[in-house]
Parts: C-alpha cells; sequence; structure tokens
C-alpha cells in the first residue's frame, strides 16, 4: 500500500481555499442559479437547461452578442494598429521617454466611471467641449438621440482609455530588441517596412499577444464606463452583453436566465481566447 | 573594392566633449590597403567597434573624414558606401528562411533572381547550410544563425570591404577554427579588403596579414604580426601581445647609458632571497637613448637568456618555474621587478641567475611609446 503524506495537504491548503472562494464557488452558485427557476422568498425549482435553450434561441441575446462582436472587432481592429503605430513614433531613448510613458500611462490610471462621466459631459451637444464643438462646426451630433452618434463616442471613449495599453506594451517589446538588428538591417540596406516586416513586427510579436488578449477580454466584458456614458442607449443601441446581462439579473430579477447567460458570456469569453492564443503561437516551438 | 583612408577621426558618443577621456577614439589616422586582410586588435573598450561602425557608416565621427579610393564618404550611409558588416551576436530575420536570409542584401540591391540563386547556393555550401537552406532561420542553433549573419556579410561580391565585429565570439572552437581558416581562403580567392576585430591575439595573428593594435582609443602600432612582437612601437603591444607579455623595468637615462633602477634595499623586495642587487646597473638597448630622464626598459621573455660561467649579467633571484605546455618560464626578480624568461626543457635555473638581455631586442620606452621612433 502507498502511504500518502498527509501534511502536504496542509501546504495546498490556503491557495485551494483562496481559488475555492474567489472563482470556484460562486462560479458554482451561478450554474446552481442557471438551472433553477425562483420567484424570491429564497424557493427555487429545478428547471433543467429550459434557460439554456430560451437563451441561445433568443434575439435580444443574439442582438447584444452580435453589437457585442461588433465593438470588440472595431476598438480591436482601432488600437493595436494606432498602439503600435506611436509605440514606433516614441523616441527610444533621452529624457522624453519618461515623459512618453507617463502620458502614455495617464488614462490608464483613470477609474472606469470617472472616464464615463468625462466622455459623457464632453460629448454632450449642450455643453461638452466636444458635442457643442460639433454641433457649432454645423455637424449634427447627438449621442444621446442618434445610434451611430453613440457607437462613435463610445469606440472614441475606448481607444481613448485604453490605446495607451497598446502603446506601452509595443514598446516594451521593440525596447527589447538589440541594436545589431537595426545595424544589420542598415548594412543589409533593408528599407523601413523591411525592418517593421522582418524585424521590429516578429520581435513584438509575443508583446502583441499578449496585448490582443488583454484588449479582447477587456471589451468583451466592458461594463462601467458604458453604463456611465450611454446606459445601453439610445434604446438599445450599445446595449452590450454585460449591460444586457445587469440589465436582466437586476433591472428585471431573473436570476436563472442571467445565471445561465452568464455562463454562456463566460463560456464565449475563454473560447475565442483560446482561440486566439492559439492561433498567435502557432508555429513557435 | 577600395583603398580606405581614416583621417584625423575623433569620436566622442556624448554632445560636448573637453576632456580627453570624452572621447572613445583620439586622433586616429591610418590608412588602410585595399585587399588587406587586417586585424583590429585591443582590449574591450579600446574604441575598436567605434572605429569599425565609424568605416561602415553606422556611425557618424565628431571629427576627421573617411575617404575610400580618395572619394570623401564621411556623410554617406552604410548603403551607400557598400560596405559588408558582420557582427559579434548573431542577426537573422526571424520570418525568413536561411535563403531568403542569405539572399536579403541582394534582394535590397536589385540583383536579377538568377544570379542571387546561384550566389546564395554558393556561399551556403561554402558555410556548410546546404540541408538547412529551406528550414526557418528562427529556430536554428546560434552557431548556424551565426554562420547566416557570416553568409550575409560574405554573399555581395561588389562590397568596398567586409567589416567582422568579432564574429566568433558564439562559435564552438573547433568551428571557430575552421571557419576562420575558410575567411582567410576566401580572402585570398576574392582579395576584398577585410577588417577583422578581436581582443584575442591568437585569432588575429592568425587571420590578418598587417594587424592594428589599438588602445584607449588611439591606433599604437600597425605592423605584421612579426614587427609586433620584435619591435613593439608602444608598451602596450609589448604586454599585449605575446604569452607571457614583454618585461617592463623602470629606467633611468643620464648621457647615453642607460640604467635600471632595480629598487634594492625596498622593503617590498625579496629580503629572503640569496642575493640581492645592489646598485643600478647599466644596460645597452637596441633604439637610441638620447635625452636624459626617466623612461622604461623593455624586453621579451623570449630575448632574456640566463648568463653562462663567468659572463657578466644581471643579478635576479628566482622566484619559480612553470611549465605552460608550450613552454618553460622562469619567473625572477630584479631588485622589486619582476622578470620573466624562457628557459629550455631540462634546462637548470640556478637560485641566484644572472640574466642577460639581448641588446638588439631590448627597447627604451619614453611616456609608453618606443624612444627615438616617429609615431
Amino acid at each position: 500500500m502507498r502511504r500518502t503524506n498527509q501534511i502536504g495537504w496542509l501546504f495546498v491548503a490556503p491557495v485551494l481555499l483562496l481559488v475555492a472562494f474567489n472563482a470556484l464557488i460562486p462560479l458554482m452558485t451561478v450554474v446552481n442559479y442557471s438551472v433553477q427557476e425562483s420567484f424570491g422568498d429564497n424557493v427555487f425549482f429545478w428547471s433543467g437547461l429550459q434557460w439554456f435553450e430560451q437563451l441561445l434561441n433568443e434575439d435580444r441575446f443574439h442582438a447584444a452578442l452580435g453589437r457585442q462582436l461588433m465593438f470588440t472587432g472595431i476598438i480591436l481592429a482601432i488600437e493595436l494598429p494606432l498602439g503600435v503605430a506611436i509605440a514606433l513614433c516614441m523616441p527610444k531613448k533621452g529624457p522624453f521617454v519618461p515623459v512618453c510613458l507617463v502620458l502614455m500611462a495617464l488614462p490608464l490610471l483613470i477609474p472606469w466611471n470617472v472616464v464615463g462621466a468625462m466622455w459623457n459631459i464632453l460629448a454632450l451637444p449642450e455643453i461638452g467641449l466636444l458635442g457643442y464643438g460639433l454641433n457649432a462646426a454645423g455637424i449634427d451630433f447627438n449621442f444621446t438621440q442618434s445610434p451611430v452618434d453613440a457607437w462613435i463616442t463610445i469606440v472614441a471613449m475606448d481607444v481613448w482609455h485604453w490605446t495607451s495599453l497598446v502603446v506601452l506594451l509595443a514598446f516594451a517589446g521593440l525596447s527589447a530588441i538589440p541594436d545589431a538588428y537595426y545595424q544589420a538591417a542598415r548594412i543589409d540596406g533593408a528599407s523601413r517596412w523591411s525592418v517593421f516586416r522582418h524585424i521590429e513586427l516578429p520581435k513584438m510579436k509575443r508583446v502583441l499577444t499578449i496585448a490582443v488578449l488583454l484588449r479582447f477580454m477587456d471589451s468583451f466584458m466592458i461594463y462601467t464606463e458604458i453604463s456611465v456614458l450611454t446606459g445601453g442607449g439610445p434604446g438599445n443601441a450599445t446595449t452590450l452583453l454585460s449591460i444586457d446581462l445587469v440589465k436582466k439579473a437586476l433591472g428585471q430579477f431573473d436570476l436563472g436566465p442571467a445565471a445561465a447567460m452568464s455562463l454562456v458570456y463566460f463560456l464565449i469569453t475563454l473560447l475565442v481566447s483560446w482561440l486566439f492564443y492559439t492561433l498567435m503561437t502557432r508555429g513557435e516551438q | 573594392m577600395a583603398r580606405i583612408t581614416l583621417e584625423t577621426l575623433r569620436h566622442a558618443y556624448m554632445r560636448n566633449p573637453r576632456a580627453r577621456e570624452d572621447f572613445a577614439l583620439h586622433s586616429v589616422d591610418i590608412e588602410w590597403e585595399d585587399g588587406g586582410a587586417y586585424a583590429l586588435l585591443g582590449p574591450s573598450g579600446c574604441g575598436k567597434t567605434t572605429l569599425l561602425n565609424i568605416i561602415s557608416g553606422l556611425l557618424r565621427p565628431s571629427e576627421g573624414r573617411v575617404l575610400f579610393d580618395g572619394e570623401d564618404v564621411t556623410r554617406r550611409r552604410p548603403d551607400q558606401r557598400n560596405i559588408a558588416q558582420v557582427f559579434q551576436f548573431p542577426v537573422i530575420y526571424d520570418t525568413m528562411t536561411v535563403r531568403e536570409n542569405l539572399a536579403f542584401p541582394l534582394r535590397n540591391r536589385g540583383v536579377a533572381e538568377a544570379d542571387i540563386a546561384a550566389r546564395v547556393a554558393e556561399i551556403g555550401t561554402m558555410l556548410e547550410l546546404d540541408d538547412m537552406m529551406d528550414s526557418r532561420a528562427a529556430g536554428l542553433t546560434a552557431d548556424s544563425k551565426q554562420k547566416i549573419s557570416l553568409g550575409r556579410g560574405l554573399v555581395r561580391q561588389d562590397v568596398a570591404a567586409i567589416l567582422f565585429d568579432e564574429p566568433l565570439t558564439v562559435i564552438d572552437p573547433h568551428l571557430k577554427w575552421k571557419l576562420r581558416s575558410k575567411l582567410r581562403e576566401l580572402h585570398q580567392r576574392l582579395r576584398v579588403t577585410m577588417i577583422y576585430v578581436t581582443h584575442d591575439q591568437t585569432e588575429a595573428l592568425t587571420f590578418a596579414d598587417q594587424v592594428v593594435v589599438m588602445s584607449a582609443g588611439e591606433i599604437v602600432q600597425l605592423g605584421t604580426p612579426e614587427a609586433l612582437f620584435e619591435r613593439p612601437h608602444h608598451t602596450f603591444v609589448g604586454h599585449f601581445i605575446g604569452s607571457p607579455g614583454m618585461n617592463l623595468l623602470p629606467a633611468r637615462v643620464a648621457g647615453g647609458r642607460v640604467t635600471i633602477e632595480t629598487g634594492a634595499g625596498d622593503p617590498g623586495h625579496q629580503a629572503g632571497a640569496a642575493t640581492e642587487v645592489v646598485g643600478d646597473t647599466a644596460i645597452a638597448v637596441a633604439n637610441p637613448a638620447a635625452g636624459d630622464g626617466p623612461a622604461e626598459i623593455g624586453v621579451r621573455p623570449e630575448f632574456v637568456r640566463l648568463a653562462g660561467e663567468g659572463e657578466p649579467g644581471l643579478q635576479a633571484a628566482l622566484v619559480k618555474v612553470s611549465d605552460t605546455g608550450r613552454h618553460r618560464i622562469a619567473e625572477t626578480r630584479v631588485g622589486r621587478h619582476t622578470v620573466r624568461l624562457l628557459v629550455a626543457e631540462g634546462q637548470g635555473v640556478p637560485e641566484a641567475p644572472r640574466l642577460v638581455l639581448d641588446p638588439a631586442r631590448t627597447f627604451l620606452y619614453r611616456d609608453g611609446w618606443l624612444a627615438g621612433e616617429a609615431r
């Protein structure tokens, strides 16, 4: 018979407890809600996979998921190239490096609800610098009424808030390239584009993978800023998944359907992150 | 191919250099003959790489001019100078195969595809990269990556010069020897100017026809390996080249007579040794000893021998005899200074030997430089 080292459990216990209270128990509570029906008063009935079936056939969910994918797609398509471009333009050494880095980090340090409030005020057609300015310049702009204007505002806000993160990551990747690479490229007569394509981009690949994953996950779960800025409106125009989920869970108090939606939401995030990671690290040994 | 002339080059990495120490290079004047195989030898931080980067155009000198065949190229970029350079650590383009890596410098210059293919195949075979030509360069060992870097330096046929900046640092010892012979062979065949930077004297002496020795930002001697060995122009060359290096003894010149200051009676010297040297000893030197004042005597261990029976010599005290495999080296003390000499296999060394310094190979140095020699 094999003797096991019982004392070992003591060493693992703190981590197990932490993970349990931090992740496993809340997740299991959600799983528990997702297969039950509740009428308040802590009375629950077994409902099987009913909420999942309902959710997957629901137009409201499809629309929110569609908007979510569109939002994440747009901001990734803007923030990644823009972030890399800004990082390439930053000075590589000298006294301006720390200045640039601090300026870049500023948006990241602002609390998320404050970001939402700032952009709300900025874009208001009556008083905001941006909203009033655009209207004064003859461009009809009102994010509280026009869905297109609302989308422009939330995308602009997210780009302003998060491009810095991509810049900082890309800058770190660029700083790690030894000078000899640039020197060799000059000797080999490489064009600026070749240097970017064959030296800078491949050397930045690892940090860009991290940037894509972080920006995908964060933007896919965005709630606070949009909730403060548009509250999901006008109508449902900017109701992304998390806003829809909160409406369902807290607005309508449909605990079961909201729990089912949380799980599906979680699985989609996990699956797409895995897909990105697999695709971007393919061909590495 | 071109003759490369450097005129009164100075370079500082800071903006407003004032003191001598601010300069990485001071006053370098040198001419590299077309088709020569040169080694640029010196300790780390002496300005070798700076000098190389100025020749290739990666750096613009603070002062002075760079001429290729008499034409001023100081302000031209590396691609306009048409020069190849290989760096200390491998640089490869991760996105490309080995073949594409080797072809890259040619493609950028718009060479015809057929010529590229032929040239790349030739270089690949020469560097024994044949079986990996179509694999991605990113996954290879450091050895192979450095061979690719070398290959990119060698692939262009019309270059003014090929510069190597300690290219074999990361290469395995046995392969190092082989690649160095390859480069040598290639030089014989192509007759293109090659400048090879190294801090390893064996590497410099085996690769080059002419060796340029640098120290603290200046060139101290340019010459054949034999000249550097037999007549070092600077004490630095004396102790940097040769193993063990040149013996240096403080001396004094008075009225054409050179005496070694043996430091007798100094508490630091071997008090218990059998013999103590008292007073100063006159020495014959090969170069003119005009002008009075303090100086240094330099003589290589190869040119010091034990005095025969009854023959006059410099009185010394034996410290130890060690065997390096190639020679036996006797370490002795003359006053408080160490003098090393080579002794033959089986030759006995007395406890209190008398040393004879070959007068044709014993030199007088002033402020480090060979006395009476134009710099």
